[in-house]
């Protein structure tokens, strides 16, 4: 008798277990309502900076690596003429470079120095400098994904934040500034 | 007005929803008879309205009527017509009423092709179904309504999506939401079984057909689908375990499963928990397909514009149906326990073992879309699963299947000796053998893992072949008289089986060849310069413009060379679509039985000599991949034409055994 | 979120746009070994701008780009697994087709097995429970079933008489 009721028991469970099943895809759904499939994270956060020597937007011949940012945090922004999404961050990061907290420095991608220039011209400019990584390779390096990302490097030239696409005002003020702030102090 | 029309025969039919979903349900359980009667009519009621609502919009789009949103910004006076009524289920609305529609279409032919049916059953299952018209409605209206009016109307609509314009889109959704929305029959049927409380082979018996139906459209939708990306997406693709395709293939796994779960049901007597539960499944992963494409929770090249509001819509509506129906199933599915008995080697187990292989498939391919899925939701990181997970995982156990498929087609029911299984099976094993290995060897290859992959291919291919001929001359051996006569004598059920069986046979072949000898070639052409692969050779002759009805074309032509003999030339095109300004690419294909010869454009190379970069493919038998599907649906439709349907579906109500449509005796 | 997809797809084009300039490497026509290396590598590799295809499928710049990098880490005699390292340290797991097997993807890997055991156990419970059971039986009729058995019965004596 108490055998055959385990029995039952044991088969009611069991087609509950579908009912089971879909609880737990469904909560994960619910999660996964909320994310976004296309933020990548970076595996070079946490990463020195990886080793570079390209030129610059105003002085081509003049050739920089990283050891020229060296000890200082800096704001290395990825942009070009060709991206449009480029133009919505463009005014923020005027006004910030105007706080002089950090050098914002650009990495014109896979542009052509004419464009460029033009670009700057008519945008304004918010950067120190431009480096000119004009076959993307440095964009590889850096696992350039999705014009703009900004990455944000400390005294110790390694890279703490990535923000992928433009920079918006709630992740300027509530990320990247306290996140400057904490570098700087250390 | 036509939109507005629309929209108010969606609201209507909202309400006759609503009416279907309930009454005849609440009927069918306190034995009120008008009640019952009411869900054929409302069933019918609801199509109407929503071949009405479905009419103004292909309407809209018709006539080009911009203060719509959705014809904005999904059509444009260039299209050319048959685009622009396809355009209508070209969107996120559109696709959704489209199902809806279906839906109707289902419920609706169920209310006519049912007299047959005791009254109580026909109420639940059109109640049932009735209920998830309502929730399928009133997301339309609420998240997605098509007839969103747009001011200040527009004078041009943005174009439709320049993949969307092929002859593929005019066939492919149709086919597919065919076959998605039908399985929601199965489900009612199997959700009415557990409301009822009695499951039974007339159970199994009635919703075979319909399920049948279902698996045959979404074979040809899945089908048409794949042959689309082939020669639209211009990398010589048709498969890419995207999670959109996945979505597609799970309800098919799981209908295949539940045909041949069903066919054990009314044949036997058993696995009838088993079979409601694959019932309740098939649909409710159709339903789960819907979600994952339109809520964003995964990247996919067949992405709708996601919105979170209408993926949290789905999600509840989703956890109503489905766990609604998975709780009716664990709490009702227990008072049916009695089945037949049958021995452990029999076709019952092979059967059986069959749906454990397909469930266990499907089961793997949900693990692989979802999980990225679930690693994010964890925080665990961003990974992704692609063709080479699901084939190193997909096939093993697809293999395993064919194994067992020839098998199970020469087993008996319920005992089939062993010694006797082995003398069936003894001639096919080793002519599958001996051409497994010698095959791959006499075309030429030598390296042990091509071989192995190819000699598996061709090995499943033949196992299915050569058991299925011994099926035959196994039923035949009985009967006197000639062969065509001893042929005849034989159900069309069986020849169903008998082709659908033949068709994935033919489908390997097709897969195996395909993967085994395909080339491709990615290079730079300048015209004059000729690149060969495989048999063939493609003579770039140059580049001119073409306009067309709303793009403009860069038009390549190609000489196909065999021999050095010129075969015919080929036209791929590069086209830049006005409103979208997208480039997309269509391939030129020249299509045969033994294979195809394939050549698309890539980009343009600024060298002042008018080189391109260009893709050429040969892709042997690929043809035989749309033919074995294709066998597969014929199998699907002669199992619907056996005899036992027809006259099943002649006879009158009365004459039927089981007989509740009788006049109730008085209480 | 909508907004975030809106400006990612914004990223997609923008690496569509400028396309005129695409400076793809000749194919390494004299090796097809390499080849076809390379495309079986690329068929492995997942564009990240792109919604859902491989560096091999995509016409993306950025897949462009990817597909010049492999093939010139093969012809500098890099294995693959160099060349999928390299990928991997600069765009994460994600690039991967082929997830690698690790503390996390166990369960993806393991899944398909443990699967089939589950199954296969299941069923052999199954079979062995009903195995040893005794023929089956009808379920019970209902009172109304009874009724209308009744009502049959009765109809067809009439009939006869």
């Amino acid at each position: 008798m108490f055998n055959e009721k385990r029995i039952a028991m044991k088969k009611k469970l069991l087609l509950l277990l579908p009912l089971l099943i879909f609880a737990v895809l469904a909560s994960f759904f619910v999660v996964g309502l909320d994310r976004n499939p296309r933020e990548i994270p970076s595996p070079l956060v946490g990463k020195p900076l990886p080793e570079f020597s390209l030129p610059t937007l105003d002085a081509p011949e003049q050739i920089v690596t990283k050891e020229r940012f060296a000890g200082q945090v800096w704001l290395l922004n990825v942009w070009a003429s060709w991206c449009v999404s480029c133009r919505s961050e463009h005014p923020l990061l005027l006004e910030y470079a105007k706080t002089n907290e950090t050098p914002i420095i650009g990495l014109n991608y896979k542009d052509k120095m004419p464009d460029a220039k033009a670009w700057l011209q008519r945008y304004g400019n918010p950067y120190e400098m431009s480096i000119v990584d004009a076959d993307g390779r440095f964009g590889i390096d850096l696992g350039v994904y999705g014009v703009p990302e900004t990455f944000l490097i400390g005294k110790n030239g390694i890279i703490s934040y990535k923000h992928i696409g433009p920079i918006t005002e709630e992740s300027l003020r509530n990320i990247i500034i306290p996140k400057i702030k904490e570098l700087k102090q250390q | 007005m036509i939109p507005e029309i629309g929209q108010f025969a969606l609201i209507l039919a909202l309400i006759l929803a609503l009416v279907q979903g309930t009454l005849p349900l609440v009927g069918a359980a306190q034995g009120i008879p008008v009640w019952m009667f009411l869900s054929r009519r409302t069933a019918q009621g609801v199509f109407f309205f929503l071949i009405l609502a479905f009419g103004c919009l292909i309407y809209s789009f018709i006539v080009n009527d911009f203060s719509v949103l959705n014809v904005a910004s999904n059509s444009n006076t260039q299209l050319p017509l048959h685009y622009r009524i396809a355009a209508s289920w070209g969107s996120h609305e559109g696709s959704i009423l489209m199902w809806v529609f279906m839906l109707g279409l289902w419920s609706c032919a169920v209310s006519v092709f049912s007299r047959h049916l005791p009254e109580e059953v026909v109420a639940r299952v059109l109640g049932v179904m009735g209920l998830v018209t309502a929730g399928l409605l009133l997301f339309l209206l609420f998240t997605s309504n098509p007839f969103e009016r747009l001011f200040p109307v527009p004078t041009e609509g943005r174009d439709l999506n320049p993949l969307l314009q092929d002859p593929g889109m005019v066939l492919h959704p149709p086919m597919l939401y065919m076959g998605y929305v039908g399985f929601s029959v199965a489900f009612a049927f199997a959700v009415a079984a557990l409301l009822g409380g009695r499951l039974d082979a007339t159970w199994a018996r009635w919703s075979r057909p319909w399920t049948t139906v279902a698996w045959c459209f979404l074979t040809v939708g899945i089908m048409i689908g794949s042959w689309w990306a082939y020669y639209e997406l211009g990398w010589g693709g048709w498969w890419f375990w995207d999670p959109v395709e996945n979505a597609s293939l799970l309800p098919w796994l799981i209908g295949t499963a539940l045909i041949h779960s069903l066919a054990v049901t009314e044949k036997r007597g058993t696995f009838k928990i088993w079979t409601v539960l694959l019932a309740i499944c098939a649909f409710s992963l159709s339903l789960l397909g819907t979600f994952l494409v339109r809520s964003g929770v995964l990247t996919s090249v067949h992405a709708f514009t996601t919105d979170p509001r209408r993926g949290l819509f789905i999600l509840v509506f989703l956890g109503l149906v489905i766990g609604g129906s998975l709780a009716l199933f664990a709490f009702r599915a227990p008072r049916v326990g009695t089945q037949g008995k049958f021995e452990f080697i029999s076709r019952e187990t092979a059967l059986l073992c069959n749906n454990i292989l397909l469930a266990v498939a499907c089961g793997t391919v949900l693990l692989g879309t979802l999980y990225p899925l679930f690693l994010d939701a964890l925080n665990l990181g961003k990974i992704s699963v692609g063709p080479p997970y699901f084939e190193a995982v997909f096939v093993p156990i697809m293999a395993l299947l064919i194994v067992l498929m020839g098998i199970g087609a020469i087993a008996r029911w319920k005992e089939s000796p062993l010694a006797e299984l082995w003398e069936k099976l003894r001639a096919p094993l080793a002519v599958t053998v001996v051409c497994a290995v010698a095959l791959p060897l006499i075309l030429g290859r030598t390296h042990w893992q091509s071989v192995a992959l190819l000699a598996l291919g061709f090995g499943m291919a033949f196992w299915i072949i050569t058991t299925l001929i011994v099926s035959v001359t196994d039923r035949l051996r009985h009967l006197q008289g000639g062969l065509w006569y001893k042929l005849q004598r034989q159900p069309l059920s069986f020849w169903g089986m008998w082709f659908a069986h033949f068709g994935v046979a033919i489908f390997i072949i097709g897969v195996t060849v395909v993967k085994g000898f395909e080339a491709e070639r990615d290079v730079r052409m300048t015209p004059g310069d000729v690149i060969s692969v495989g048999d063939y050779a493609f003579r770039f002759v140059g580049i001119e413009d073409r306009q067309g009805p709303n793009y403009h074309a860069a038009r390549g032509t190609f000489e196909l060379l065999k021999d050095d003999k010129k075969v015919r030339n080929l036209y791929p095109e590069k086209r830049m679509y006005f409103a979208h300004g997208m480039p997309m690419t269509e391939a030129a294909i020249d299509s045969g039985f033994f294979g195809d010869r394939y050549v698309s454009l890539g980009e343009e190379i600024n060298d002042g000599k008018g080189s391109w970069s260009v893709r050429v493919y040969y892709k042997p038998f690929i043809t035989w991949l749309w033919g074995g599907c294709i066998l597969m649906t014929l199998g699907g439709v002669l199992a619907l034409s056996d005899r036992r349907y027809r006259v099943y579906a002649r006879k009158p109500a009365k004459e039927l055994l089981a007989g509740h449509t009788l006049p109730r005796p008085a209480h | 979120m909508k907004r975030l997809f809106l400006l990612f797809v914004a990223c997609g084009l923008s690496f569509w746009l400028p396309m005129a300039t695409a400076n793809e490497a000749l194919p390494t026509e004299n090796d097809p070994v390499a080849q076809k290396r390379a495309v079986e590598l690329a068929a492995k590799l997942r564009c990240l701008v792109c919604q859902n295809q491989s560096i091999a499928e995509s016409n993306a710049e950025l897949a462009v780009d990817l597909r010049r990098q492999v093939r010139e880490q093969i012809t500098a005699g890099k294995t693959d697994q160099e060349i999928i390292t390299f990928m991997t340290d600069r765009y994460g797991d994600f690039v991967l087709y082929q997830p690698p097997m690790k503390g996390t993807t166990v369960l993806l890997w393991l899944g398909p097995l443990i699967l089939l055991l589950l199954g296969l156990l299941g069923m052999y419970f199954f079979l062995r429970k009903q195995a040893g059971k005794g023929e089956e039986m009808p379920a019970p009729l209902t009172d109304a079933e009874r009724a209308r058995v009744a009502f049959l019965l009765k109809q067809r004596d009439d009939s006869k008489t």
